[in-house]
């Protein structure tokens, strides 16, 4: 039975982390991930639950002890976000390629410099050849239903990946909606025991973890790294379908939003996403313009086939990107689509925008011109700049 | 602390006869003070105990670990450059809980090895935290004082004057500018239980004894292990035992340990020998033997000196 809750990102993701009660967690304060681990530290101060909390004195540390934990045999989990993250980008690698199922809860802040505290994708996408499975949410809910999901997928035995559950710093992480959340004995049952294969503190099986591996072996790791991530495929919608048999609530790669008969689409990834809908709704019941939108889930593995085939109808695409990539011809997830649909054989128009960074709102009335700009250049067939920034200030402008 | 801690040392016993847990066909290299030290310090684990063994990226590691060979009887973690302490952190952590939640019966011990740049400089946040936070494991640094893995490059390990490749001795440098860190002592301000500095000296034992008293201490405990390098200190292969012989009977190397704050020096030369006993077999101090660089070699004998003195302020014999 679901019960209704009250509670923002950062207390649902908590929440999660309690009911499930990993073993080990280490983690280090950083804006706006902090009171993931605040929480936590609280449930184990209250017998609550009986992780073990590793202090840890930066980041680095963080996914390092992480990474000797998860090798030891232990279900764990961090947080983090932006600096933080980068601060990990070796590790993240590591952890990857060592295939532990380390689960990392970020909340997604916009890496320096200018320091900037609030919401934007630069840190998770910085880490998206890392070799780390990647799930974004637009709501709370979707954030605490994402981390329920995130072990089963990480530990499944065609996977063994690392796994980022991701939701927009501020935006979701202190937002407080009305949320329904499981009981603790179905997420338990849900979750499951962690009994890994192979663990350093395994009885009379000593292994190693981490060796030099240079050119006769490197290459097949990598290989079997990419196995894992295809295999994951199967295994995030597999895992959704038993979420939803004890939820009600439905996951796939992506959510299609009145995309069934739309002209004009939208690609766009986290909580930006909800406004999206509210200029949709508003702008079919206003103009009649078949306006939809494709909300991206799961980033890696990328479901490029799947989006192609959703995105076959549309007259003209709009990918929206929470992050520079400074390539110079678009942004991380625009460039994806992009060859995506190049190789769906798509004759869509295609046009990228950079939106919301460092926490920069996107408004309706943003999205309104998006979908104007959409039924312009299906018309013409002409993109004049497939690669815009919307929201940016005009010089001169206060 | 364990009473088996107390009985009297046996050199056949221990270095000859017990099973070795450090394996023959590691790729390390003649001469090498880092091979010894792994073999002494897992020599001195009781046969009885199961072990982890972390690994900083070194000589050590691409050498002891390249897949698909492991030259470790036990298990082995190596993650990467800066963050042995901290990986070694999660695994004592994780044999704490699987204990706690009856999925493991053995009784692990946990040894972590990072070679100086590992230790001193890039992980030193890491090692730092590990031992401030309380976690039960060893974090023994093998010192060679450089970056030998990468061609011998100078760390903040590096004595003063050793001609290194970042600090080469020229037409108009001396060598590497700086004095050591006194790691030791930083660690040893740390107030953790036990904190050991040795080398491979007669007949091991002092090696010995510390290693097995830093593992069966509870809760952290460093070692800080000089082991030359014959490559980048310059000395023939088999003249291992002398240069460490050297290194202690100069008071280059002093041998001693803190525990629980008590600072203990564990042997006391007979004779204090002139650092330049220490310095002239070795081709990285050559240009110290230049005539007119007499006062390098009285500038480094006072640094000696001056530490050696404050040495025996802190300690009890």
């Amino acid at each position: 039975m679901s019960i209704r809750e009250r509670l923002s990102g950062n207390e649902a993701v908590a929440y999660a982390i309690r009911q499930i009660n990993p073993d080990v967690m280490p983690a280090f304060p950083i804006t706006p991930s902090t009171e993931i681990p605040q929480y936590v530290s609280t449930y184990i101060a209250n017998g609550e639950m009986d992780t073990e909390f590793i202090h840890v004195e930066s980041e680095h540390s963080s996914m390092s002890a992480a990474i000797g934990a998860s090798a030891a045999g232990a279900r764990t989990l961090t947080a983090t976000s932006s600096c933080g993250l980068a601060l990990m980008w070796e590790e993240l690698y590591v952890a990857a390629s060592d295939r532990l199922p380390v689960v990392l809860a970020l909340v997604n802040r916009a890496l320096s410099g200018p320091i900037n505290i609030n919401a934007d994708h630069s840190d998770s996408m910085g880490a998206r050849d890392s070799g780390w499975i990647q799930i974004y949410a637009e709501s709370n809910q979707e954030a605490y239903d994402n981390f329920i999901q995130a072990f089963p997928i990480a530990e499944h035995p065609d996977v063994k990946l690392p796994i980022m559950i991701c939701q927009d710093g501020f935006i979701t992480s202190h937002g407080v909606e009305n949320i329904e959340i499981e009981e603790d004995a179905d997420v338990k049952k849900f979750v499951g025991e962690f009994e890994p294969e192979h663990y350093l503190l395994k009885k009379d099986e000593p292994m190693a973890v981490g060796p030099y591996a240079v050119s006769n072996y490197y290459m097949e790791s990598k290989r079997a790294q990419r196995q894992g991530m295809l295999n994951a495929k199967k295994v995030i919608l597999d895992v959704a379908k038993k979420f939803e048999e004890m939820t009600g609530r439905k996951y796939g790669f992506f959510e299609e939003y009145r995309l069934d008969d739309a002209d004009y689409a939208i690609v766009i990834i986290g909580s930006a996403a909800g406004t999206a809908k509210a200029a949709i709704d508003e702008i079919r019941a206003t103009t009649g313009m078949k306006v939809g939108l494709l909300k991206i889930r799961v980033f890696r593995p990328f479901p490029e086939e799947e989006i192609a085939e959703a995105l076959k109808n549309v007259k003209s695409v709009a990918i929206l990107d929470r992050a520079e990539m400074f390539s110079g011809t678009g942004g991380p997830l625009g460039a994806e689509v992009t060859a995506g649909l190049y190789r769906a054989r798509s004759k869509a128009e295609i046009v990228n925008y950079i939106y919301g960074l460092g926490g920069r709102d996107i408004t309706v009335d943003d999205f309104k011109q998006i979908y104007d700009e959409l039924a312009d250049i299906a018309t013409t067939h002409e993109v004049k700049d497939n690669y815009r920034y919307i929201g940016l200030r005009e010089r001169g402008e206060q | 602390m364990d009473n088996n801690l107390n009985k009297p040392y046996n050199f056949k016993e221990e270095m000859t006869s017990k099973k070795d847990r450090f394996v023959p066909g590691h790729r390390m290299c003649a001469g090498c003070g880092g091979a010894v030290t792994v073999r002494s310090v897992l020599r001195s684990l009781h046969p009885e105990d199961k072990a982890v063994i972390g690994n900083a990226t070194s000589c050590l590691e691409v050498s002891s670990y390249m897949y698909p060979y492991s030259a470790y009887e036990d298990s082995y973690i190596h993650n990467a450059f800066e963050n042995a302490g901290a990986t070694m952190s999660g695994v004592e952590t994780a044999y704490n809980v699987l204990k706690k939640k009856g999925k493991i019966d053995d009784t692990y011990k946990f040894i972590t090895f990072g070679g100086d740049g590992g230790t001193y400089d890039i992980g030193f946040q890491s090692l730092s935290g590990a031992m401030e936070r309380g976690h039960d494991f060893v974090y023994v640094c093998y010192d060679n004082g450089a970056y030998m893995n990468t061609g011998t490059q100078r760390s903040s390990a590096t004595p003063r004057y050793a001609d290194t490749t970042t600090t080469p001795a020229g037409k108009v440098k001396d060598g590497k500018v700086q004095t050591r860190k006194d790691l030791a002592a930083i660690m040893a301000a740390h107030n953790i239980p036990y904190v050991g500095q040795t080398t491979f000296y007669g007949n091991f034992k002092d090696i010995y004894t510390k290693a097995e008293k830093a593992i069966y201490t509870p809760g952290p405990a460093f070692l800080n292990v000089m082991s030359p390098c014959p490559r980048g200190w310059g000395y023939e292969t088999s003249d291992l035992m002398e240069i460490c012989r050297l290194a202690v009977d100069t008071c280059y190397w002093p041998m001693f340990e803190v525990v629980d704050g008590v600072w203990t020096l564990t042997y006391e030369p007979k004779k204090k020998l002139p650092i330049e006993d220490f310095l002239r077999p070795q081709r990285r101090f050559k240009h110290l033997f230049k005539p007119g660089n007499e006062y390098l070699i009285e500038e480094f004998q006072k640094e000696i000196d001056k530490n050696w003195k404050e040495l025996l302020k802190k300690c009890t014999m």
